[in-house]
């Protein structure tokens, strides 16, 4: 569904991404894993199209999006939760929900989001940064379910987040998944990472060094832990 | 007593004009992160417009307030189209540069066309006269200034808060780039926006033809509040500005009665004292300044 062929980028003369490929499927959850500079983020922003300085190719569906600008890629069905979650001071809750298109048939009404996340129907006319960290997490996801976009990329959800509320950042990206939307997700908590995924990149010094499968991470979870300096 | 509150009273009816200019400022500042410079120059040449259109067309006032701020905002598109659009994305300074040189030469044809002195306006005839508001009695012209201020501004705040198109130039004020990566062709907003930034200082202009005096520099005396003003307010904050427009206003006119010669350094005694205790303006957030 994505394939992310060759990328490189650069901040100014600093190389970040050193020819990153890599490949999602339909319906996978794949998991971006590193420590942070890696690049993690730098590689969802250049799938969004927000990088200036980019090279190589990335396909969804097939074709091409590597020139397209954010707002189409956006259209095209790929629904971002950059990592400060996204969430707007100045519009409501139930602004933040509505405010990007509709992109996708399989849409979510806002009747069906407000009954898989009550605590937004009941928050709707509050400004969107008034929810707690968790909640606007969910917002951001619930908004990329609204608009019916069919991948989800989303840079570090459960960061700083109590383990109450990364289960339930857990729970979210199950309904994701089970709806049919694709994920690919920056996790640095290997752990938690190989009970919501299927797959696992090993991200180091902008390159892809390892593709890893759960049962792999579980038995080098401490050897994970401990490169990843947690 | 009566005497102050006249006073105040007069500041209510600057604040309406700083309220205007500031409220178009902090449009285009939010959603081009652009400090339109330019932006005295509309509202003179806004005064200049109505005076044109009667001299020459025998337009009358009220037509020139339809008139003049639609002709001003294309002018505004076609000005943003052309250049402010090029130097967006590059340092700040471009834009300040550009848009202070288009202020210098907006100004000076109408120097070359009109010299230095002021051209006469006449109130509409309806809103001739004055008006009895118990205290004192004050000009109708004013009154109607300060009342159709408030209802614009008023207008404006209805459509940002409640619309679509209002949510997202919300949106795109408060960061652009997200915006622009949930589906929503942000640019396709900037060319309008700044034009209906541009069309407000205009109808500021023509607003205050009848009272103020129409010259060349009468955009270049009242920028600099109006930057004032709007960094009071919060810089790219719309509620925040118009609030910002009146209390600076008010404070001037404070001044004028008590201390006469140190009311125009008093709005940024008010700038200094805000940005201390609160950086990002009376009615800014953190995160808006950088959007």
């Amino acid at each position: 569904m994505l394939n992310v062929d060759n990328v490189t980028a650069r901040y100014g003369e600093a190389q970040v991404l050193q020819g990153v490929s890599l490949d999602v499927d339909t319906g996978e959850v794949v998991t971006l894993v590193g420590r942070n500079g890696a690049g993690k983020t730098t590689l969802l922003r250049c799938l969004m199209g927000l990088h200036r300085s980019m090279t190589g190719d990335i396909r969804f569906d097939g074709t091409s999006i590597a020139t397209l600008s954010p707002h189409k890629r956006c259209r095209a069905g790929l629904g971002y939760v950059p990592d400060d979650r996204g969430i707007y001071a100045s519009l409501s809750v139930e602004e933040n929900l509505t405010l990007p298109p509709v992109v996708g048939p399989d849409a979510w009404s806002l009747e069906k989001v407000y009954e898989t996340f009550p605590v937004l129907a009941e928050r709707r006319r509050q400004a969107g940064t008034h929810l707690s960290g968790g909640e606007q997490q969910m917002l951001a996801m619930a908004r990329v379910l609204r608009m019916g976009a069919r991948i989800l990329l989303a840079d570090e959800p459960t960061e700083g987040l109590a383990p109450l509320l990364v289960r339930q950042i857990g729970e979210i990206i199950r309904t994701v998944k089970e709806h049919g939307v694709t994920v690919l997700l920056i996790e640095q908590n290997v752990h938690f990472a190989s009970t919501v995924a299927d797959r696992h990149y090993l991200i180091a010094q902008g390159r892809v060094v390892e593709s890893l499968d759960n049962a792999e991470v579980e038995q080098r979870e401490h050897e994970l832990l401990e490169y990843l300096g947690i | 007593m009566s005497g102050l509150l006249q006073q105040l009273f007069n500041g209510l009816v600057s604040g309406s004009f700083y309220a205007l200019l500031a409220l178009g400022l902090s449009v285009i500042f939010g959603m081009l992160g652009v400090v339109n410079f330019a932006h005295g120059a509309f509202y003179m040449l806004g005064a200049f417009g109505a005076f044109v259109l009667l001299d020459s067309a025998g337009l009358s006032w009220w037509l020139a307030l339809l008139v003049v701020p639609i002709l001003l905002g294309v002018i505004g598109m076609v000005l943003e189209r052309l250049f402010v659009h090029r130097l967006m994305h590059l340092f700040p300074l471009y834009n300040f540069l550009l848009t202070f040189g288009i202020a210098l030469i907006l100004q000076d044809l109408i120097r070359m066309k009109y010299g230095v002195t002021s051209q006469p306006y006449a109130r509409p005839s309806i809103l001739d006269g004055s008006v009895d508001l118990g205290l004192f009695t004050y000009p109708k012209y004013q009154v109607f200034v300060f009342v159709f201020s408030i209802a614009l501004s008023g207008l404006v705040w209805l459509v940002l808060s409640r619309t679509r198109v209002g949510m997202i130039v919300r949106a795109s004020t408060e960061r652009a780039e997200l915006t622009q990566s949930l589906g929503i062709d942000v640019r396709r907003w900037v060319t309008p926006v700044f034009g209906f930034g541009i069309a407000l200082a205009g109808l500021a202009g023509v607003l205050a033809a009848p009272m103020r005096a129409v010259n060349s520099s009468m955009g270049a005396d009242l920028i600099i509040v109006i930057f004032a003003v709007v960094v009071i307010g919060g810089l790219g904050s719309v509620l925040g500005s118009v609030a910002a427009g009146y209390i600076v206003g008010m404070v001037t006119a404070i001044g004028n009665f008590y201390v006469p010669a140190l009311s125009q350094s008093l709005v940024f005694v008010l700038m200094a004292l805000v940005l201390l205790l609160r950086p990002a303006g009376l009615f800014g957030r953190e995160e808006g300044v950088h959007a």
